[in-house]
């Protein structure tokens, strides 16, 4: 009963009158009203902001600084890209170019980018909560916000959102959309960049249709057991098949496989002589396999390419009689192959063939016990490769390429958190999930069907990078922004011409016209290059220009005509719409190659990088100049003197952009260096 | 009522900051070891360059020795290193040689790391050797990656497997990228000056190049970022160097 009355003295206490009243809820209202700026004095920026002055207090341009200071909440604020991002409230020195070298986050300035900060504004690239105002909700996954911030190592999949091409900043990213490319990972999973073309596989899995004439089953067996076992490199991944199911596999291999037609009896395997066993690492090496293949030595480090398959146990692999009729013509047995037709002889086949067949390791096949095949074995066998998509990547008779067998990936670096299903223990990221997924795929259930692939960490960082790159940005940005993409070349060379480009595979090391590989120089204006003498003996004999280059050309043994072919349609189709093939004319003129010389050695100093005299110069970057006289086209020397990246983008040759006069009489002294006279 | 939360919130925040700063690896149960440690040293694996976050491409290796230098098995390695440096395994024993090998994952930020790894000595005295790592920016790692096309050929004297170094065939001999004795003397507009329009712009030799025309003006840039990165000894004293206080 008497905290009624309390209550009623206490209400008259302060409101029994209006003069008490108005002093009470002048009271109230004083609160209330530094409630505002009191709840700032707490906000985490404000304390962030303190701290900055603190820190530049005592700097010679402590005044500057503090002067363009822009204290409270600060926001970045760009309509058009749906951006709103408060990041510069505690980060307020991200444009004070003149703090490098601090060290203490978050006062630290933005390192140099190739957009301003505030073009995309922070939460494009760095991800997290633009809006954000508390370090805990800005950086870290919450229960409302589950964006975190990007860690560091995955910082270049946001060049990716928009960027498609290789960009010099981005080896990461670059590696990661390579590897999507050369692990295959695209047979299975479709993917589709920003700028709309749709990523290819490089590897290019051999056809199983006539594997049988190729190994043998207990080959097969060991290796889908462990690829990874018999060559280090191999891009196809482990299924962790039980030995029933690669029992199963790979009696079904060999059901299906259908032999050649044209097989010649099979040639006796060939012990060879001491002296043929030399004969043959040569030729293996004159013929620069190695520019392609690896082969590992004694110390077990890979020596090669690796265009082509590792052969380090080749003779464990392949059948004698195969490799023979493979090195004779690898498009018999495998049409789109990327390995050249080498004219050899026959002699020169048994020599590479003896090679090859003696490099064995009779490790890998011991424990390969496997009794005959049953048909209800290859009916299994059938149902397994069916199940597990083997014809994904793989032709083999009588299974059909399923389409869309894995998730489309296009978008899966925008995937909502709220989708994934997450281990239990691990950490409630995009990143760390996607990462699990590789590193681990199966962990996510034993009925998965992706297998384990065999990649270094640095290399699943790339992957990530590459993957999370892979959101919908690029297509909600207005158009001015959008980023070009590089349309796909299906450049093929036509005629007979065309028929021999391809049998040789010019296009698995040269590019010609945005078709081709990069390990060689880009062919597309050969024509205007060179001369016709010096191509058709480099056909004979392709002496390498770059004395300090490991990977070569090589010697095809052409005819002739094979010969005067290549070299007539080299100079009427790669000529550049620049210039006149023959515009310039160069006289022996003494006084102009005088002045060349002193260009080359003087001004220039040329010599750092080229050699015209054997004797005396030392240079080994750019091609050997000694000859240069009578190979290249005096209207390209002089245009490449001026230009080099614009006749041929991305050479290592500086661009001099050098004056026409200059250009003229360093040509006359190129033009001049005939070489030796025979 | 807000107000409260968010003071509490604050001196949370402060409190999480500060103490994250100093983030020390739980001490792992301790063997006797054979003999007591008096040394622990750096076998390889120092003076490392990578990236920010990213693993050191090579492991590194620490040895324990006792007081006649001989290696001791069974010691204790724990380690300490800035907010965000991962070691992995986070502690460990050293092995029968003595020795104890760990991968290191730097932190976000680019610049120099220290990272430290101690062992209980005599008397339960610690003994700590500290190992200096790097950590590149997009800036810098932009500039290795235009070192390793441009200017390594001969500013590395180093042959590799995929390139042959030219630095032997040049008169001049071209500076190592990481040789702070000399390139920290030279100002940044003078190395902008050299790669823009070659040696003869600072009166040295024709044999390098100008870039001007070839790189822009952001990757000329970059490559001075890097040069200032990896320059040994480091280019300015008062660059930060992230270690735990």
């Amino acid at each position: 009963m008497a905290t009624p009355n309390r209550l009623a003295s206490l209400w008259r206490r302060l409101f029994g009158d209006s003069a008490r009243a108005f002093g009470t809820l002048g009271l109230v209202l004083l609160v209330l009203l530094a409630i505002v700026p009191a709840r700032d004095h707490f906000r985490e920026w404000y304390r962030y902001q303190k701290g900055y002055l603190r820190l530049i207090r005592g700097r010679d341009d402590a005044v500057t600084l503090q002067r363009r200071l822009q204290s409270g909440v600060q926001q970045t604020w760009i309509p058009e890209l749906n951006v709103v991002d408060r990041c510069s409230s505690c980060h307020v020195a991200m444009k004070e170019t003149g703090l490098r070298g601090v060290g203490t986050e978050p006062y630290r300035p933005h390192p140099q980018i190739p957009h301003t900060l505030d073009q995309f504004g922070c939460v494009m690239c760095h991800r997290g909560q633009g809006v954000a105002t508390s370090v805990e909700e800005a950086h870290r996954s919450t229960k409302a916000w589950e964006q975190p911030i990007l860690p560091a190592r995955y910082f270049e999949s946001s060049c990716g959102q928009c960027h498609t091409d290789q960009l010099i900043g981005t080896p990461r990213l670059n590696a990661g959309r390579t590897m999507l490319s050369r692990y295959g990972c695209v047979h299975c999973h479709s993917l589709t960049l920003p700028d709309g073309s749709k990523l290819a596989p490089t590897d290019d899995p051999p056809s199983l249709a006539r594997v049988g004439d190729k190994t043998t089953r207990e080959w097969i067996y060991a290796w889908i057991k462990n690829p990874q076992a018999y060559s280090g490199t191999a891009t196809m991944p482990n299924f962790q098949l039980s030995d029933a199911d690669a029992r199963d596999i790979s009696a079904f291999v060999v059901a299906q496989s259908t032999p050649l037609a044209a097989t010649p009896a099979p040639p006796a395997s060939t012990a060879l002589s001491d002296a043929d066993a030399q004969a043959g690492t040569s030729l293996y090496g004159e013929s620069f396999c190695a520019s392609c293949h690896a082969v590992q030595n004694a110390a077990g480090l890979l020596v090669g390419g690796d265009v082509g398959p590792e052969l380090t146990r080749i003779g464990t692999k392949a059948k004698p009689e195969w490799i023979r009729e493979w090195v004779r013509n690898p498009k018999a047995y495998d049409p789109g192959t990327k390995m050249p037709h080498y004219r050899f002889d026959e002699k020169q086949l048994s020599l590479i063939q003896g090679f090859l067949e003696s490099k064995t390791d009779s490790d890998f096949m011991t424990n390969v016990h496997i009794e005959p095949a049953t048909a209800q074995q290859i009916a299994h066998g059938k149902l397994l490769a069916t199940e597990m998509g083997c014809a994904i990547c793989h032709e083999i008779n009588g299974l059909r390429k399923s389409e869309d067998f894995a998730p489309d990936l296009t978008l899966v670096g925008a995937r909502p958190l709220e989708k994934i299903v997450f281990l239990p223990g691990m950490q409630r990221s995009l990143p760390a999930y996607i990462e699990a997924k590789i590193k681990q795929p199966r962990s996510f259930g034993s009925a998965l069907k992706m297998p384990q692939f065999t990649i270094a960490t640095s290399q699943v960082d790339d992957l990530v990078t590459a993957l999370l790159a892979q959101t919908d940005r690029a297509s909600t940005l207005p158009a001015r922004l959008h980023v070009a993409g590089h349309p796909q070349s299906s450049y093929e060379p036509a005629g007979s011409a065309g028929r021999l480009m391809q049998d040789l595979n010019c296009f698995s090391c040269h590019s010609i016209n945005g078709h081709g590989g990069d390990m060689a120089p880009d062919l597309s204006w050969e024509g205007t290059a060179v001369q016709r003498d010096w191509l058709l003996k480099f056909f004979k004999n392709p002496n390498t220009l770059r004395p300090a280059l490991i990977r070569r050309m090589p010697k095809f043994n052409l005819t002739d005509q094979e010969t005067n072919t290549l070299t007539d349609y080299i100079l009427t189709a790669y000529q550049t719409p620049a210039f006149e093939r023959d515009s310039i004319k160069t006289a022996a003129d003494s006084g102009a190659i005088e002045e060349g010389r002193q260009l080359f050695y003087s001004k220039y100093a040329c010599q750092a990088c080229h050699i015209v005299d054997a004797q005396k110069d030392k240079g080994y970057i750019g091609p050997t100049l000694t000859d240069v006289g009578s190979r290249l086209n005096a209207a390209w020397v002089f245009e490449w003197l001026k230009g080099p990246q614009s006749l041929r983008p991305g050479t290592l040759e500086p661009d001099w952009k050098m004056d026409d006069a200059d250009s003229r009489s360093l040509t006359a002294f190129l033009m001049a260096q005939k070489g030796s006279k025979k | 009522m807000r107000a409260a939360s968010s003071l509490t919130l604050a001196i949370l925040g402060a409190l999480t900051l500060s103490d994250s700063c100093s983030r020390r690896v739980a001490e792992p149960v301790t063997k006797p070891p054979a003999a007591t440690p008096a040394a622990i040293v750096e076998v390889s694996g120092g003076k490392q360059i990578s990236t920010i976050g990213t693993p050191l491409d090579q492991p590194v290796v620490v040895q324990v020795n006792n007081s006649q230098g001989a290696p001791v098995a069974g010691a204790s390695v724990r380690f300490r290193g800035a907010n965000g440096v991962i070691f992995q395994p986070p502690s460990g024993v050293t092995g029968s040689d003595g020795q104890f090998t760990f991968a290191v994952t730097l932190g976000s930020l680019a610049g120099r790391y220290q990272i430290a790894a101690s062992t209980t000595g005599a008397g339960g005295k610690t003994v700590e050797v500290r190992i200096a790592e790097l950590a590149l920016g997009f800036e810098d790692s932009m500039g290795r990656q235009l070192n390793d096309t441009y200017c390594a050929r001969c500013h590395d004297s180093e042959s590799t497997a995929e390139r042959v170094s030219n630095h032997d065939n040049l008169i001049a001999k071209p500076h190592s990228f990481d040789d702070g004795a000399f390139l920290n003397k030279v100002s940044d507009s003078d190395l902008l000056a050299i790669i823009s329009h070659g040696g003869p712009a600072l009166g040295k030799s024709a044999e390098m190049p100008p870039y001007e025309h070839t790189l822009n003006k952001s990757g000329i840039a970059a490559l001075v970022a890097y040069i200032r990165a990896i320059a040994d000894p480091p280019f300015q004293s008062r660059e930060a160097v992230y270690a735990q206080r």
